[in-house]
């Protein structure tokens, strides 16, 4: 049993999904699905487990040994980013049944479990296989199942966004299985592994730039990374309040996965930072997307836009980490994947919560809800520090490696402007605050009530979390370490 | 022994906790009982590093002891006990948690290992003393109370990107000795030195303690400057600078100290002045100077506070504070008259009263090590403080000319307070070898041999003549209703004035720049949504598929013109 763990972290989900349609009552498909997510969940932690105390682990999918068969790798990377999915789906699933129950029409809350799993399946197969083309294959799963999940929101410009989605998702994808047919074409291999071990000897023909470039635009495109974020906003603001909070928390996450995989792992790292002046222009556009998204944010008037846009400065964030290509800059990186993940995930389903309560979250609605949802508010304070880097929390964690990395490299003017970054934040989260706090609920709406604790339950976890992890940092600070230094190839 | 392990603030944070919930004498019995409980398990702490948590790669200690801290950490019990005691009466709730929590952030910055920690306490030193400002409820009070506070913690952010500084130097946030060596010392040191008042930065002080209520400024005065000569001695020992630093310190509060008619204003630039003592005594950095800036740090808690205690007597009293408004209310005030001269005797360094035992110390390290200038500077201070403080105070405030006012005595809990700091001013004088045994080191020094004792005496009783002398000729600044400048009309009239007028002309370019762009910027979106039918906005348009396919292009194609070409 213990030896099909990495096989079964993807077909608890994948399997779980069509034995969902057949549940009809809702309660029922729910609580399967949380149950499905909670096993994937425990099959992640007792990877990690094992991946940090024995190293990588590899698995032979159907007993055909690689390069013929596909091949699932766990090492300290994939093994986190599962850990960062399956419990942030799992959290978030948790509310889940008292979120959807206003937004989505009642025949329609099975079909939503079933791309729920379809969604989670997919992502969990995109980070563990070690197979190029099995990575397409599951990315078009988990955004297929996205892209529907996102038109389920009840606005009916949910639809909309769900088909720009479409389109430009399918455009990354396609790009990047044109990067993997060309990279195909020359090492005749699609494992991962072999094609690390094989490309170097071709690695100065112009096929394996064009493939570099395809995969490079294409994965740009999923991480959302400035210019390319122009689809997140809208699918995040128009899509049910579940489906924001976990698509904010994952998907980004593991497409900067893919991003780590692709160009450390298997173009390897002096391809990747020599030939092309690849870490100036991330930079660039790293904190271009920080103070671009960031000062949109500030304008906005829907909250989850306001978020959305925030999303996107964060990305910026591990953007400009990944880029100064030292441990110290990706293990930054990779910590803010990890803390990302649970601010987001709070804020957005303490929005969640909002929406739950008000059927709306434009932030004039926010009007007095300090004093109305006292608890919801004070999630959404605590997650907002957590996204402006304040003492004790995770914020403070990744911004304070994401300096010492950029002095570390002697990046002066980088270390600056990431701190004024966060000075933008102040600004879109105190415009929150002080809608909230200073002021009288507008007419009408006198007699709103404190969400449920169906939301408040997991709105407070991933808030400790936040917390938590802010002071208590040796699992992710250690793991983080472990996978950047692997990566790096400091130890095996 | 986990009880080793609790920090000496966590005990006035609980007690702030418990004086928000409680009221009348149940909050006065907490109030009262903790710092003495809290004291007492002080006294059994041995030195070491009680309390260690790893924050990153970096070891935290919140609660390291030695004898450095553990001195400070005894005085400001004691200055927290009095406080409680001296403003008892009070029955404002975030007065009495803002004071105990303000206590507590002293102890905790003083017991700090590390730099984070030390930010930590630093800021909320800051942010728990604005309320005792602000408790004064006038807009004044407001307004000095938001300036000092933009000071204070601007002086933290100062830190905190110091002690960031220092983490990359030096891999580890230990708060030792820093030195003024790269960027990290520097920066540090300018936090450290704007929270002890240095000339051009002091001006927070002067501006807002006076602003406080009667029973705030016991509290001011006793915490936030004696942090900042703290973490001087543990940072900085030993540095030049600091010598002249302090010895300007010592002397130019003495001048503005002299035309103030604000009393407690004058007790303000003469904590300044006492304040300079101890950096010199930092800056020379001996055993015995260090010894000497210590104690004087430990009397000067006591004896300023027994004087703001006495000036706030006065006040709560009479509702005054200027001197030209006041005088002799020894007759029906005589208890507090008494004690107002024991505070003056101190802080002007009479034999036998604490101020002696401990300044000699830092004049005695100044001749020692051939700082003969500076041993001058500090005898003119001296000899200023005696004027200012020593005569002044008591003279404006109770003898002078009759004001008409008749009123008594302060309650009894005041006089309480007063008494108990005004009997450690004496025993402390009398019996300094009880407190020289605390010091951080042994030196054996007997402040009590015939040069200075006959040396004080001479320079206090010459100061005195000349008191009388200008007095009587009436050549002696007259107390009078006026607004003396300081270094902080620059910051409150000069940069206001020159930065709006400044904006006023960027704002008129910068109107007319923009509208430049804006009309061009708003052509050209014209003209791209007349071709990509975008219908407005470049960021938020909700139909992005189009451009982004442009740009996806664009990207693809940099990407490989970038990769043949490179």
């Amino acid at each position: 049993m213990l030896t099909h763990l990495p096989a079964l972290a993807v077909i608890i989900p994948l399997l779980s999904a069509p034995l969902c349609l057949f549940l009809r009552r809702p309660l029922l498909a729910w609580l399967f699905t949380v149950i499905a997510s909670g096993l994937t969940m425990l099959v992640s932690i007792t990877l990690l487990q094992q991946v940090m105390a024995s190293g990588t682990i590899v698995y032979e999918m159907g007993g055909w040994r690689p390069p013929w068969g596909i091949e699932y790798r766990v090492d300290r990377l994939n093994a986190y980013l599962l850990l960062i999915v399956t419990s942030i789906s799992t959290v978030v699933l948790l509310a889940a049944n008292t979120s959807i129950e206003k937004e989505i029409p009642r025949h329609r809350l099975t079909l939503f479990y079933v791309l729920y799993l379809l969604s989670l399946a997919g992502l969990l197969g995109v980070v563990t296989t070690g197979d190029a083309f099995n990575v397409f294959v599951f990315l078009e799963i988990s955004s297929l199942a996205a892209y529907s999940l996102i038109a389920l929101g009840e606005d009916r410009r949910a639809l909309w966004a769900a088909y720009q989605y479409l389109i430009m998702g399918t455009i990354g994808a396609t790009f990047i299985l044109i990067g993997i047919g060309l990279l195909y074409q020359m090492t005749g291999t699609l494992n991962m592994d072999d094609l690390s071990r094989r490309l170097p000897e071709v690695s100065q023909t112009r096929t394996v730039f064009a493939a570099f470039a395809f995969i490079i635009v294409g994965v740009c495109l999923k991480v959302a990374l400035f210019p390319l974020h122009r689809w997140l906003p809208n699918a995040y603001a128009y899509a049910p309040s579940i489906v924001t909070a976990f698509l904010a928390a994952t998907s980004t996450k593991v497409a900067v996965y893919l991003l780590i995989r692709f160009t450390f792992s298997i173009f390897g790292i002096s391809f990747s930072f020599t030939t092309v002046p690849l870490q100036t222009i991330f930079v660039i556009l790293g904190l271009t997307g920080i103070f671009a998204a960031s000062t949109t944010a500030i304008f906005q008037k829907n909250v989850k836009h306001l978020f959305a846009y925030s999303s996107v400065a964060q990305i910026g964030y591990m953007i400009v980490g990944y880029s100064i290509s030292t441990t110290m800059g990706l293990m930054a990186t990779l910590l803010h994947l990890f803390n990302h993940a649970l601010m987001k995930g709070a804020l957005f389903l303490a929005l969640g919560a909002v929406m739950y309560r008000i059927g709306s979250v434009r932030l004039e609605q926010f009007q007095g809800l300090g004093r109305q949802m006292p608890f919801t508010m004070a999630a959404i304070v605590a997650g907002g520090l957590s996204l402006i880097g304040v003492p004790l929390t995770v914020g403070f964690v990744s911004k304070w490696y994401l300096v010492l990395a950029a002095l570390e490299n002697g990046w002066w003017p980088v270390a600056v402007l990431i701190l004024l970054g966060s000075l933008l934040a102040i600004v879109y989260v105190w415009r929150i605050v002080e809608t909230a706090y200073f002021n009288e609920p507008p007419a009408g709406r006198e007699s709103i009530e404190e969400a449920p604790l169906g939301f408040l339950v997991p709105v407070w976890m991933l808030v400790s979390a936040n917390i938590y992890f802010g002071m208590d940092t040796r699992l992710s600070v250690q793991v983080a370490e472990a996978a950047s230094q692997a990566l790096f190839g400091v130890s095996p | 022994m986990w009880i080793l392990e609790i920090p000496p603030f966590l005990p006035f944070f609980i007690a702030a906790l418990l004086a928000a919930v409680t009221r009348g004498t149940l909050r006065g019995v907490i109030m009262l009982a903790l710092p003495v409980a809290s004291a007492i398990h002080l006294w059994t702490v041995p030195e070491g590093v009680h309390l260690q948590m790893a924050l990153f790669d970096y070891q935290l200690t919140p609660y390291r002891v030695d004898k450095l801290s553990l001195m400070f950490g005894y005085v400001f019990h004691i200055a927290a006990f009095f406080g409680i005691v001296y403003s008892l009466h009070v029955r404002d709730t975030v007065q009495q948690v803002a004071a105990l929590m303000y206590a507590g952030s002293g102890l905790g910055a003083v017991f700090s290992g590390d730099l984070l920690s030390l930010f930590v306490f630093w800021e909320l030193l800051a942010f728990t003393s604005v309320f005792l400002i602000w408790a004064r409820k006038s807009s004044r009070s407001y307004q000095a109370g938001m300036r000092y506070l933009i000071i204070q913690v601007l002086s933290g952010v100062i830190l905190l990107i110091g002690a960031l500084f220092y983490a990359a130097e030096h891999g580890s946030l230990e708060f030792g000795f820093i030195g003024l060596e790269g960027i990290a010392g520097w920066l540090i040191f300018i936090a450290f030195g704007i929270k002890c008042a240095f000339p051009f930065m002091h001006n927070w002080l002067t501006d807002a303690y006076p602003e406080s209520t009667a029973t705030g400024t016991v509290f001011l005065s006793a915490f936030t400057t004696k942090v900042a000569v703290y973490s001087l001695a543990r940072g900085y020992p030993g540095t030049e600078l600091l010598v002249y630093i302090g010895a300007a310190m010592t002397c130019f509060p003495i001048f503005y100290a002299v035309i103030e008619n604000d009393l407690r204003r004058v007790l303000a630039y003469s904590l300044i002045n006492q304040v300079g003592f101890m950096v010199v005594g930092v800056g020379i950095g001996t055993a015995l100077a260090i010894n000497g800036a210590v104690s004087h740090a430990f009397n000067d808690v006591i004896f300023k506070g027994l004087l703001f205690m006495t000036m706030g007597a006065v006040l709560h009293m009479t509702g005054r504070m200027n001197g030209s408004d006041l005088g002799v209310l020894y007759k029906t005030m005589p208890k507090s008259t008494v004690l107002c001269i024991v505070g003056a005797a101190s802080i002007s360094a009479f034999p036998l009263f604490s101020g002696f035992v401990s300044k000699s110390m830092v004049m005695s390290a100044a001749l020692e090590n051939d700082y003969h200038l500076i041993w001058l500077m500090l005898l003119f201070a001296s000899a200023g403080v005696f004027h200012h403080a020593g005569i002044k105070i008591p003279y404006f405030a109770f003898f002078a000319h009759d004001s008409g006012l008749r009123v008594s005595d302060p309650p009894n809990n005041m006089l309480l307070a007063m008494l108990i700091a005004a009997v450690l001013c004496i025993g402390i004088g009398v019996y300094p070898a009880a407190m020289y045994s605390l010091l951080p080191y042994d030196t054996g020094y007997n402040p009590y041999d015939a040069t200075h004792v006959l040396a004080q005496t001479q320079l206090l009783f010459f100061s005195a003549l000349a008191f009388v002398w200008l007095n009587l000729r009436g050549l002696y600044p007259p107390e009078l209703h006026s607004t003396n400048l300081d270094v902080e009309w620059f910051y409150r009239r000069l940069f206001p004035v020159a930065i709006q007028s400044l904006f006023a002309a960027i704002w008129k370019l910068d109107g007319a720049l923009r509208r430049a762009v804006v009309t061009r910027l708003q052509k050209y979106l014209d003209y791209l949504s007349g071709i990509y039918h975008v219908p407005s906005g470049l960021l938020t348009s909700s139909r992005p598929a189009g451009s982004m396919a442009m740009w996806v292009a664009i990207f693809l194609a940099g990407y490989l013109f970038l990769s043949f070409v490179y």
